[in-house]
């Protein structure tokens, strides 16, 4: 086993090189390149997480402004839906109103014209009272030659009418 | 690999051979075909590692890769140790990253260019030793730094009943001591052993091929061939695994330094 029967010629000499080729891969790749690379893998995880959280903060301000958004469109449509009701409202208090004063106007009208007729019906009345008893004395006079006073033939007709 | 005389040695493969000789007061440090196999696992992982430079915010499969890699030892370091572990992470990491394609650089089929042989860098007990004594003196250092000789206190768990205050400080304190060793040979031994067994079937086919009778080759030849590819494929999961169990130990171990029991 040349490891073993070579060791006492060949120590030196792998001990020196060895020492060398391994410090000089500790000190200029151990401890000048990894920790470059270790930096890089570190600002691209930091890139990553600061995007990620710059996303996630864009997310979130967009979220409030939809919810501003929904909000006031919320509030909104209520204010119009309740311009709207004041409108209806308002709208039904005048045509009731409205049509309070026409009845009361037609009312005024229907009494004035029942007042009117009453009278040409009373004026009509009376005035049959005296055709009956015109008609009635130029009948009784007629009939039986009788003369009947203008009043004596009046009171009959009253009498007459008043039991029929 | 070597082979002298139609054998194939299969421990031929971990030979140590000097390319450019050098010596440094006394100690023999020549450049060696380890040596280059080490410089080669360094470039791999740098230019691996360069994939992950770009630092686009969306990245592409290379930079992806890399930061897959940094992920995985980030999450093993912090799941261990926890938030405190951040600066282990290079330790744990060059440890992997350096097995990991040591293991890999190994397995590579340079064999198919004439000459050129393939090393496996942590198939030697001297270097697994150096990765394991690196860990565990992270551990002592860390410990003692932290916790000055509070951390002597690693030793004797809660809820020791009293009676048994004899024994588990000792128990304890071998479990300790034995960590380099465990990691150190469990590295070595699992890295030499899959390259014996490869090198030896890869033998037989060869020599079943190369056999003067004609039955051979159907009979030994392919079936090691196919067995072959099976060890293959369980080599370099076992590549992987290895570095991982050795950074997941190192980073429990840290664990235990950082926060005591």
């Amino acid at each position: 086993m040349p490891q073993i029967s070579q060791i006492l010629a060949t120590y030196a000499s792998q001990f020196f090189w060895l020492l060398i080729v391994f410090g000089l891969i500790y000190f200029v790749i151990g401890r000048g390149i990894l920790p470059r690379v270790d930096a890089t893998v570190d600002a691209r995880d930091a890139k990553i997480a600061g995007d990620l959280a710059a996303a996630e903060q864009a997310r979130a301000e967009a979220s409030d402004l939809e919810g501003a958004w929904q909000a006031e469109l919320t509030q909104t449509r209520a204010a119009a839906q309740a311009e709207a009701q004041k409108a209806k409202a308002k709208a039904q208090k005048d045509a009731v109103s409205r049509i309070a004063k026409a009845d009361a106007e037609i009312a005024a009208k229907t009494a004035d014209a029942e007042a009117v007729i009453a009278k040409a019906r009373a004026k009509a009345l009376s005035g049959i009272d005296g055709v009956a008893a015109d008609a009635a004395q130029d009948i009784v006079a007629k009939v039986s030659g009788i003369k009947v006073t203008p009043a004596q033939a009046a009171q009959a007709v009253k009498t007459v009418l008043a039991n029929g | 690999m070597a082979s002298e005389g139609g054998k194939i040695d299969p421990m031929h493969q971990f030979m140590i051979e000097p390319i450019a000789p050098l010596n440094l007061a006394g100690y023999d440090i020549s450049f060696t075909n380890s040596s280059l196999f080490m410089i080669l696992v360094m470039a791999t992982i740098w230019v691996f590692m360069l994939g992950g430079m770009k630092r686009e915010m969306v990245p592409g499969r290379w930079q992806a890769a890399v930061e897959g890699v940094n992920g995985f030892i980030n999450d093993m370091v912090s799941t261990s140790v926890g938030p405190e572990g951040k600066k282990y992470v290079p330790l744990v990491f060059s440890l992997f990253m350096f097995i990991l394609v040591a293991n890999f650089m190994g397995m590579m089929p340079f064999g198919i260019v004439p000459g050129v042989h393939a090393f496996t860098v942590t198939s030697h007990l001297t270097v697994t030793a150096v990765l394991a004594i690196l860990s565990f003196g992270t551990v002592l250092v860390v410990g003692l730094w932290k916790h000055k000789l509070h951390f002597f206190s690693l030793f004797v768990p809660h809820g020791t009943p009293w009676w048994l205050m004899w024994l588990i400080p000792f128990i304890e304190l071998f479990s300790f001591l034995i960590r380099p060793f465990s990691l150190a040979l469990r590295l070595f031994v699992a890295m030499t052993a899959g390259h014996v067994l490869m090198k030896v079937l890869a033998g037989f086919v060869i020599n079943g091929l190369n056999a003067d009778a004609a039955w051979v080759a159907p009979v030994v030849s392919l079936p090691s061939f196919i067995l072959m590819i099976g060890i293959t494929m369980l080599e370099l999961l076992v590549c992987a695994i290895q570095a991982y169990v050795f950074a997941l130990l190192t980073s429990l171990y840290i664990n235990d330094a950082v926060n005591l029991h």
